[in-house]
């Protein structure tokens, strides 16, 4: 076997693990390995800054289900991929992270453009690796590339000094890993199964809990069977959205701070709460002690530190869901839940999602609502942080998994654009927006260029209201309505901006302009393209449970 | 109600089973600062195997955070088992070294400590001797606690290590 540089046995390794696409920007440390990507058969993308590369790999992976990848250099190469990482981390998209590091005999010496990367990643990676040695390299890549995909999934990073990546090895890339440490449970326990199906069997008054790990495992058919035998009320998370058809009847919205009063109220009110692949993050539970007060509880999850690490569970079950669910779907047997479900209908029709419509003014929800209506319920809708993501959550309406993807955990701005970049890239016949805010937009907003050499035709709806309003919201709730620091004043003229890049776009000020624009950004198929949504400024998200509180002190639209 | 019952908090003593790799002690140390669990005491050495070492950890918190502690832990790459010696039972060690004075008062003192627990003089000066103590967690702090009455100059400790006593394969 011909010996090759570590350089190339990296490139060699992505095309052997199938990647498709690398994002990344290059710099000092890592010359050798773009001089190697120079080769490669998979596309290079080249970012304008290291942050939207790591987004664009997410949106790459979420939109897939595969592993994205980012080759980026040392110091502040690899710094100004943390954010995205730890986005990444906490969403559990998987990746693989190359940086570039110094030379390794002067890793410690405060060399030019050296950061401590594995240190500063430790806590947000599901595991990361500094190559010392070259003839560890093959095992390190194969590790990479299996530890980010399977359990459950996440970033892994591999610093890698400039020398070790010149030094040659005859490279022979293993068909397999044997890590002692991380042998994850696939296979749910049969016993525990039985106890949930006896559980289900006994609910008056069940209410199915989803989140992102449905997604992620691929169960979103398993998923609606489920619901569909058992005849129960299925909220979803923020993650989880897409894992039941926006339209599907026993689909009762997002549940949590700005999720529906019916699917709050469901699960308040609910004696079995079935959680599959969802966490009880604080924006979903509110108040841990008022939170489903009358339920059991049922969790599965492929991440035994998940189960019980904010609620008691009454039937745990770890293990992949998509084959957990499988298994209980041969169990099962339908329920009697017609009063049940009478009882959600009734509060669906008492407290439907609603906004007033009422002036002129373009209202954030109806622009989210045409966009639905014209784009499709078959788009990939990626989002930023703050009011437009949550009423993108609430109004914009998804057939399926992998199309809504939005940063949950973090709450990354600047997420978006980039993420809907890197989703065009696996998609590049599909429909993909980015619904984003005039706050948002701008923290990555770089990479217009991006889009623009590769003619990616995204479209960036902004939800411009000149403020950064979810900030402002909470500030006029909580804070005297004292607005510091979070009106936009300065805001450029996106259009134009985007023009400046090559790409396209209009503003739209009047509510009876919307469709026409958002009809004419379809005809637009070679470059991105800005519909920037002039709206009524001070909208807020209703329904909301104040941070901590619970179902009882839901505030909905006066 | 779907919270967890408060419960008191206890001390565990862990012992962690980790690839013997660069690194791997910052991911352990760095996970108890992370995620704001506290550290009584680790030891960490080499195992009858190369590749693998023994981190011994004395861990407190309620049940809750005793459990997410070693969900965590083994969620770790490097981290191959780990065992709850509390549960399991064990015997410890921990290793104190004392500069206490060398007057003759002092050792008059010292005389039924020494007779009681295992300690030995490792090394006398004109002004000066050393102490070594070596005895369980429990001990320790007991012979601490007495020798602070005599007078420590300084004093140097280590953490504990523990062996289940169990055989390996039961």
């Amino acid at each position: 076997m011909a010996k090759i540089t570590g350089a190339q046995a990296v490139v060699e390794a992505f095309t052997k693990e199938g990647v498709e696409f690398v994002f990344g920007l290059p710099g000092g440390a890592c010359l050798p390995l773009f001089d190697a990507l120079y080769d490669a058969k998979f596309k290079v993308i080249l970012v304008r800054h290291e942050q939207g590369a790591v987004h664009m790999a997410e949106g790459y992976a979420r939109a897939t289900g595969r592993p994205g990848v980012v080759v980026v250099t040392s110091g502040p190469g690899a710094t100004n991929t943390v954010t995205g990482i730890a986005d990444a981390y906490m969403d559990s998209i998987p990746l693989v992270v190359v940086t570039g590091q110094v030379k390794s005999y002067l890793i410690g010496n405060d060399a030019f453009q050296e950061a401590d990367v594995t240190g500063i990643t430790r806590p947000i990676t599901k595991h990361n690796y500094l190559v010392k040695n070259i003839e560890d390299l093959p095992r390190v890549l194969k590790e990479a590339f299996y530890i980010s995909t399977h359990g459950r999934p996440g970033p892994v990073l591999i610093d890698f000094p400039s020398d070790v990546s010149l030094m040659t090895l005859d490279f022979d890339y293993p068909d397999a890993v044997s890590i002692r440490g991380f042998k994850p449970t696939v296979q749910g326990h049969p016993g525990q199964i039985k106890k949930a199906a006896k559980l289900i069997a006994e609910s008056k008054k069940p209410v199915v809990y989803t989140g992102g790990g449905v997604i992620i495992a691929g169960a979103s058919k398993e998923l609606i069977t489920f619901v569909e035998k058992i005849k129960a009320p299925c909220t979803n998370t923020l993650m989880g959205l897409g894992g039941v058809p926006g339209t599907h009847p026993l689909f009762m919205g997002m549940l949590g701070m700005h999720g529906t009063v019916y699917a709050n109220r469901a699960v308040h009110e609910s004696d079995l709460l079935i959680a599959i692949g969802a966490r009880f993050d604080d924006r979903v539970t509110g108040d841990l002690k008022k939170f489903a007060p009358h339920a059991k509880i049922i969790h599965m999850d492929v991440d035994p530190s998940a189960i019980s690490k904010n609620v008691k569970v009454d039937v745990p079950i770890v293990g992949d869901v998509k084959q957990i669910l499988q298994e209980l779907n041969k169990l099962v047997s339908p329920a009697d839940t017609k009063e049940w479900l009478a009882s959600v209908e009734q509060w669906r029709k008492e407290s439907p999602l609603r906004y007033h419509d009422e002036d002129g003014l373009i209202r954030p929800q109806y622009a989210i609502q045409k966009l639905c209506e014209i784009l499709g319920s078959d788009a990939i809708v990626t989002t930023d942080v703050g009011q437009h993501q949550m009423w993108a959550a609430q109004y914009y309406q998804l057939n399926g998994p992998n199309q809504f993807l939005t940063s949950g955990g973090l709450g990354t701005m600047g997420y978006g654009f980039p993420a809907a970049i890197g989703a065009q890239f696996a998609f590049p016949k599909k429909m993909v927006v980015c619904i984003t805010g005039d706050g948002s937009i701008q923290m990555n907003i770089q990479e217009m260029a991006t889009a623009v050499v590769n003619k990616l035709p995204v479209k960036i709806a902004i939800i411009n209201n000149n403020y950064l309003g979810m900030v402002r919201q909470w500030q006029e709730a909580f804070y005297r309505h004292r607005y510091s620091s979070s009106e936009m004043s300065g805001n450029p003229d996106f259009v134009k901006l985007a023009e400046a890049y090559g790409g396209t776009g209009v503003r739209v000020t009047k509510k009876e302009e919307v469709e026409k624009a958002v009809r004419w950004s379809k005809t637009i198929t070679d470059r991105p393209c800005v519909l920037d949504f002039i709206v009524k400024e001070e909208e807020n998200v209703y329904p909301m449970i104040p941070a901590g509180r619970s179902f009882e002190e839901i505030m909905d639209m006066a | 109600m779907a919270v967890h019952d408060a419960t008191p908090i206890e001390q565990r003593v862990l012992s962690v089973l980790v690839e013997n790799r660069a690194g791997v002690l910052s991911h352990v140390v760095g996970l108890f600062s992370a995620r704001g669990f506290n550290i009584d005491s680790l030891a960490v050495g080499e195992t009858e195997d190369p590749t693998m070492s023994r981190i011994t950890l004395v861990a407190q918190g309620d049940a809750k955070t005793l459990e997410q502690i070693k969900k965590q832990l083994n969620k770790l790459i490097d981290v191959i088992k780990i065992q709850d010696l509390t549960d399991e039972g064990y015997v410890d060690r921990e290793l104190m070294l004392v500069k206490i004075k060398a007057t003759p008062e002092v050792k008059k003192s010292l005389a039924p400590l020494m007779s009681q627990y295992q300690m030995k003089i490792i090394e006398e000066g004109p002004k000066v001797m050393t102490l070594e103590c070596t005895e369980s967690r429990e001990n320790i702090k007991k012979i601490f606690e007495l020798l602070k009455t005599i007078g420590i100059e300084e004093i140097a400790q280590t953490g504990t290590v523990a062996l289940s006593k169990k055989a390996p394969k039961e």
